[in-house]
């Protein structure tokens, strides 16, 4: 009995110390942590794809918790929950967002197996940067996609992959949140993140090759030979030619598709655009190969730039 | 019998043409140079379309310290000033010249007369220097580090030895035993020449001694140069490693980058440099040609050719009996640090040391499979590195921990891959994770 009862009291003073020691080294030692860098952190989305260009999305609350607090959230934006979050972010934090345009990830090349072709076969390790050790890789163009997937690989969202019969990077839309993760990896830098557009349209140089148009021409039917064609074409002056290579700015471009006919290599390509008709006339029947669906929501839309476009074809 | 101490393989030597003379390789119609012949800042063009040109015309010149000259390796008019694709598989910015007649500049001498060091006693070391450095010569043996750069000792740096390689441990080439077997008296003359350069009285010279008629030969002709000793060496791959070298001749090791050969005191050199410096100096004569071989086991007749740089690799294989039909690769420089190129078109520059053409059978890879934890890539490491740990944190992007475990000191020989019975693609990896630490070591000191 009297042993029980020792052991008790031992252990009881024992519990009693290491509570005050516990105690007063919370106190002593204590971290603050804004509250509202949790509260930030629950709404986003936790995919933790370092998109924002913080280590994480608890990094990316901090830093919006920080932005706050010196007065403004511009320039801070979850790319994978987009505006809708970064509302929800503001309304924590007792600011308010200004509304941006939603992006997408855009795969720069147009050089399938058909297009440009394979003068090599590399056998080394699937990976983009190995392979841009070797030169130009299985083709003969510098600046093209080297289809080993590296971009697939850091996908967190897995929206990217490697068209089998092409050999080239595609984006799926739909699951795209332009977090940027391979536009970083990317060696060669083909992957941009343009604005989505207009119910998803947009105007985009399919090629990044700044070889001589010699060159260019050479070595890929896709290819941008710098001859400028699109750039005089062009009505609103969305077209600059830099380094052999025709570029579009999303922000000037009205959609009006004339460089993409004005392209002698059809590098210029017209994304989510309805299939073009046959002869010049109002658009009634949804040609065959589309989606019903798109075809609708054209006539719905009638942009004059837009329907001038299609009348020339 | 000396070697280096940390690891090292044995490949199967195949010096197919160890018993063929040097041959001089026909002109070509048109000869390229590239301007990236070498390490550092690519070389200016100084000529445009139209020149006219001679052998030892200036093509283009060296742009800043680490950099070199090209000269024109053929008489004739400048075509264009372009690009090409080089043996590095990049279009790299070149000039093109239409070859017309074999016309040389009046300057070089272009007898075979030779000229010891005693006949010149007026050369200082810094006459040496600036005349290399004028000629373009670069490292032969393939890494084209300009050669004055060598010669030229840091401050607080002294060389105490010279080391001559003449190694030549990779399978296949015999382009430097074929010149110590032709031109070993201008080689001593060369190396007698560095000595002077750097300013010191004991220089080396290391052969492996797969290659005992140039041992035999070499020693011969030193006996009138007491200063220079031959040492021949155990056969062991990467021996001709710069680090290896000095490791296995001298005993030194040189420490982890940034540290040098020259903080240990050792000036290393090739044995094709120390020909190219013999003419340089006592010829006037710029780097304009240089010894290659052309080899295979499908090739008609494997040649070690005198060719004319620039001259394009095409003409060289059909001067062997042209690219057999079995053809797998086709590799420029040895089969374990060359590089596959792309097109046949590619010019001979002045790293080239070898053209060599690989069977279908020999040129596939064996499929990769999972490490089986035998460690032999470690054993086999030269460096003492860990290979499948630093190609394991490459390919996952863990670049914290590759420059920890030391990637930078890796010198790419591709012994683990060679030694790896699960064909892991180590090599491929680890040269990722090395260029890219380099970058942020690189980009952190540019910070500071």
């Amino acid at each position: 009995m009297n042993l029980i009862l020792i052991a008790v009291i031992v252990l009881g003073i024992v519990g009693l110390v290491a509570a005050a020691v516990l105690y007063a080294a919370s106190k002593k030692f204590a971290v603050y942590e804004d509250p509202r860098i949790s509260q930030v952190a629950e709404v986003l989305p936790q995919a933790n794809c370092g998109g924002c260009g913080y280590p994480g999305c608890s990094g990316f609350a901090g830093a919006c918790v920080k932005a706050a607090d010196n007065g403004s959230l511009e320039g801070y934006l979850c790319p994978v929950g987009g505006q809708a979050v970064m509302e929800r972010v503001a309304s924590i934090l007792g600011m308010s967002v200004s509304a941006s345009a939603p992006k997408v990830a855009v795969v720069r090349c147009n050089g399938t197996c058909e297009n440009r072709p394979r003068i090599a076969s590399f056998d080394g390790v699937r990976s983009c940067r190995v392979a841009l050790m070797t030169g130009t890789g299985e083709t003969a163009c510098a600046f093209g996609c080297l289809g080993c997937g590296d971009c697939v690989n850091v996908c967190q969202f897995g929206a990217i992959r490697i068209n089998p019969e092409t050999g080239i990077a595609e984006v799926d839309e739909e699951l795209c949140t332009a977090c940027g993760a391979c536009v970083k990896t990317c060696p060669r830098k083909i992957i941009e993140l343009r604005p989505k557009g207009p119910k998803g349209r947009r105007m985009v140089v399919k090629c990044v090759n700044r070889d001589k148009g010699a060159v260019a021409n050479k070595v890929c039917k896709a290819s941008c030979i710098g001859c400028g064609k699109c750039v005089k074409t062009c009505p609103f002056e969305a077209i600059t030619l830099s380094s052999n290579l025709a570029y579009i700015d999303p922000e000037k471009c009205k959609l009006c598709r004339k460089c993409e006919e004005a392209c002698p290599k059809n590098a210029i390509q017209a994304v989510n655009f309805p299939p073009r008709k046959p002869k010049p006339a109002p658009e009634t029947a949804a040609p065959a190969g589309r989606p019903q669906a798109e075809t609708q929501t054209v006539s719905e839309a009638p942009r004059p730039a837009q329907t001038e476009g299609k009348e020339n074809a | 019998m000396k070697t280096f101490r940390l690891g090292g393989v044995h490949p199967s030597e195949n010096k197919l043409s160890a018993a063929s003379p040097i041959k001089q390789a026909e002109l070509p119609k048109q000869a390229v140079f590239s301007t990236y012949q070498h390490i550092g800042a690519p070389a200016k063009p100084v000529v445009a379309k139209g020149d006219v040109v001679k052998v030892g015309t200036l093509l283009a010149e060296a742009d800043g310290f680490v950099s070199a000259p090209v000269y024109s390796s053929v008489s004739g008019k400048v075509a264009k000033v372009d690009a090409i694709v080089d043996a590095s598989g990049y279009r790299r910015p070149a000039i093109f010249v239409d070859v017309e007649g074999d016309e040389w500049d009046e300057s070089i001498d272009r007898s075979q007369t030779l000229v010891k060091l005693s006949d010149r006693p007026d050369l200082t070391p810094q006459e040496i220097v600036a005349k290399i450095k004028a000629a373009g010569v670069v490292g032969m043996g393939g890494a084209t580090f300009p050669c004055h750069v060598k010669l030229s000792p840091p401050p607080g740096t002294k060389a105490e030895y010279v080391i001559i390689n003449a190694v030549e441990c990779e399978p296949y080439l015999t382009a430097d035993h074929r010149l110590m077997l032709e031109k070993p008296d201008e080689i001593l003359v060369g190396v007698a020449l560095i000595m002077k350069a750097v300013g010191v009285t004991k220089g080396f010279i290391g052969i492996e001694n797969n290659k005992p008629d140039a041992i035999r030969l070499m020693t011969e002709k030193a006996a009138a140069y007491p200063e220079i000793e031959i040492v021949p060496l155990q056969v062991k791959y990467p021996q001709g490693g710069e680090k290896q070298l000095i490791q296995a001749v001298i005993g030194r090791e040189v420490p982890a980058p940034p540290a040098i050969p020259i903080h240990v005191g050792a000036v290393v050199q090739n044995v094709g440099t120390a020909f190219a410096i013999y003419e340089a100096v006592m010829k006037n004569k710029p780097l304009v040609e240089r010894v290659i071989t052309v080899t295979g086991k499908s090739l008609q007749s494997p040649t070690n050719f005198l060719a004319r740089i620039g001259t394009p690799m095409s003409t060289l294989i059909d001067a062997c009996g042209g690219l057999p039909e079995d053809t797998g690769k086709v590799i420029g420089g040895g089969p374990m640090m060359g590089k596959a190129l792309l097109n046949l078109d590619v010019p001979v520059c002045k790293g080239s040391s070898g053209l060599l053409i690989m069977n279908e059978k020999e040129a596939r890879r064996g499929e990769e499979q999972p490490c089986i934890r035998c460690a032999k890539c470690v054993g086999a490491c030269p460096m003492g590195l860990e290979p499948y740990l630093l190609a394991t944190t490459s390919a996952f992007r863990n670049w914290e921990k590759a420059e920890q475990n030391n990637i930078v000191s890796c010198i790419e020989c591709g012994s683990c891959q060679f030694t790896c019975p699960s064909n892991r693609q180590l090599l491929d990896n680890i040269r990722v994770g090395k260029s890219t630490v380099m970058g942020l070591i690189r980009a952190r000191n540019a910070k500071k």
